[in-house]
């Protein structure tokens, strides 16, 4: 105890003002999950500039061309699109997909579970029992059965996983805030006659953020894998829009004659998903939750 | 700090009641009560020291709560100043104003992720004060209860010893400017050296800031040294009460003796020869009739299971006992009739 708070008090004297980041980085895999996931990021921010910036544009003479191909340094697809220029426009989407869920049901969800968590007794009962109703059914089969409902299309796949991410984010905020709830500084802070709202924000939020977003950060590589899949379903983007789960379909066919180049999407889907995995765990690392907890 | 009639009541509790019901089986039906707090009436001065003793879950840290309005009374008034309390709303916020509570663990008290300066002047900014008023008295208060402001102010509670973070928990109380201070078990989790230092830094408040205190303890002599009156709890009952020196020395409740008579003495020739009273006491779900403390009495009588003793005053009017042995025409045989 006394060296924790030696080492402790040394580094407040000199405020650190980026606590995580600092003891993120000296971890290698979660540094090169960071490096990965930042070129993926810019790869598709950039698209326009560092591809021919023509996704769609086909040719019938070049169809199917292998990995290393002049010109097409990473092919081309079963109708002759570069499949550089298209895996950068879909990660665009995919990312889109990928991430927009997971911000959503962190907001939408934490907030129900920030308040069910405070509230406790019948809100409580009320929230968490409708969510056990989405439990109910496997979070494929939701999506896919709410996919199908709404139909293709970037925003209702959005929409879908949304739906479909809530009820895991609601649980594990209700979970960490119930804990918290019933510690002295809520009742204190309670006692001194703060508001209830500034009490969730002011000593819930901060001390509930850290595992959500760690949990938030593992269920973006889900997000990413289910609008992937739901893509390659033909329930998400429609063709001929460039985006990995899809690409992944359409070249299902051509797994015979390019198995490397069939392959690409997948391996871009695989790369992304697994940094965020990294990047979750160190963060849970960083973070050292078991100490908050 | 004697009780001279000049002194006015600043709080004046009377029958304050919290019953938590239990729930159980299928159709959520009510099962039974916990009877946590059962018509607890008491009056403090101003200026007076209140000590409020009792064993475990005998009710003394539920009464605190509700007291500060954290879970809400099933019935009882509370006073402060001649005003009556409505246990919520303004009137809350108002009765949070005047009275103020100090937690027992100095630890779970403060959220890890805020200041020490934040935990003082978040509550007074909230009530009105701008930040650099509210962080200025935050820093004045600082050194009041005895920490260097410019050393602790930035610091987070987990870099403080318990001692450190109970004088911060102190000034959080004072932030508000109450009249009327509750320390529940405050110093208990101290070691005893710092829970001395605790209580001096407690009067010598009191004396600046011409407070009221209301002092939760288990522990009887911090109860001698600090309070003008004492107040004995049982099972959710106060069963005694009085001045300090009336109770101490001529305890009549067989509860309060046994709790004094278990009190550790320095003197080697006053040994604590037999346990004054034996096994736990019995669940507030179910608490015996009559009188609750008969189960473990070694005066318990037939009449004690039917009837419930009323505070009755023992030589002056302010030391009272709830006990049919000091109830006249109780039908008690050691009563007087």
């Amino acid at each position: 105890m006394s060296v924790v708070s030696a080492t402790a008090s040394k580094a407040s004297a000199s405020q650190p003002r980026f606590p995580v980041l600092r003891r993120l980085l000296p971890e290698t895999p979660t540094v090169i999950a960071m490096i990965a996931l930042l070129l993926i990021v810019l790869m598709a921010v950039f698209a326009p500039w560092i591809t021919t910036g023509e996704p769609y544009q086909g040719s019938a003479l070049a169809r199917l061309k292998p990995i290393g191909t002049p010109g097409h340094w990473l092919g081309t697809d079963e109708i002759g699109r570069d499949m550089w220029t298209r895996l950068a426009y879909g990660g665009r989407l995919s990312l889109i997909a990928g991430i927009a869920p997971v911000v959503l049901a962190l907001i939408i969800g934490g907030g129900l579970g920030l308040y069910a968590g405070y509230a406790g007794g019948r809100a409580n009962t009320i929230i968490m029992r409708v969510m056990d109703v989405f439990y109910a059914f496997p979070s494929v089969l939701l999506a896919v059965a709410v996919g199908a409902m709404a139909g293709s299309g970037l925003l209702n796949t959005v929409a879908t996983l949304t739906i479909v991410f809530v009820p895991p984010f609601v649980r594990v905020t209700e979970s960490v805030s119930t804990r918290i709830r019933h510690m002295d500084f809520i009742e204190a802070a309670r006692a001194t006659g703060i508001p209830t709202w500034r009490i969730i924000l002011h000593h819930m939020l901060g001390n509930v953020a850290g595992p959500i977003v760690v949990y938030a950060t593992s269920y973006a590589s889900i997000s990413l894998i289910l609008s992937a899949g739901l893509s390659f379903l033909g329930l998400g983007v429609p063709p001929p829009a460039a985006e990995w789960g899809q690409m992944l379909n359409s070249l299902r066919q051509s797994i015979y004659i390019q198995p490397w180049l069939s392959a690409l999407p997948g391996f871009m889907i695989f790369v992304t998903s697994m940094s965020l995995n990294v990047i979750s765990d160190g963060l849970r690392n960083a973070l050292d939750l078991k100490k908050q907890m | 700090m004697s009780n001279t009639g000049t002194m006015q009541k600043l709080l004046d509790v009377q029958g304050l009641t919290k019953h938590f019901t239990i729930r159980g089986g299928i159709l959520n039906r009510v099962e039974g009560a916990v009877k946590a707090v059962d018509g607890v009436s008491f009056s403090v001065n101003k200026g007076e020291i209140l000590g409020i003793v009792g064993e475990s879950g005998c009710g003394k840290s539920t009464l605190a709560r509700l007291l500060m309005g954290l879970i809400t009374p099933d019935s009882g008034t509370v006073t402060i100043g001649g005003q009556e309390m409505k246990m919520r709303g303004r009137s809350l916020v108002d009765l949070r104003r005047r009275m103020q509570m100090v937690f027992q663990d100095s630890h779970a008290s403060f959220n890890p992720q805020r200041t020490i300066l934040d935990a003082i002047a978040y509550a007074p900014r909230v009530h009105g004060k701008s930040k650099q008023q509210a962080e200025a008295e935050a820093r004045d208060l600082l050194t009041r209860v005895g920490l260097q402001a410019d050393r602790f102010a930035e610091r987070y509670p987990m870099e403080l010893s318990g001692g450190q973070r109970q004088r911060v928990n102190i000034a959080r109380a004072l932030a508000l400017q109450p009249e009327i201070l509750i320390l529940d078990e405050s110093v208990s989790a101290l070691d005893k050296s710092v829970e001395a230092q605790i209580l001096n830094l407690l009067q010598q408040l009191k004396a600046e800031f011409g407070l009221t205190y209301l002092f939760i303890s288990h522990d009887l002599n911090v109860i001698e040294y600090l309070s003008d009156s004492v107040l004995v709890m049982y099972l959710g009952q106060v069963v005694e009460r009085g001045p300090v020196q009336d109770v101490y020395s001529n305890p009549t409740h067989p509860y309060t003796k046994a709790l004094l008579a278990s009190k550790p003495s320095l003197d080697p020739r006053k040994r604590t020869t037999a346990a004054p009273i034996a096994g736990d006491p019995p669940s507030p779900i179910n608490p015996p009739s009559g009188c609750r403390f008969r189960t473990r009495c070694l005066h318990a009588e037939a009449i004690c299971g039917k009837r419930a003793p009323k505070l009755t005053a023992v030589g002056t009017e302010a030391h009272q006992v709830a006990c049919l042995m000091n109830e006249p025409g109780s039908g008690h045989s050691k009563a007087a009739a």
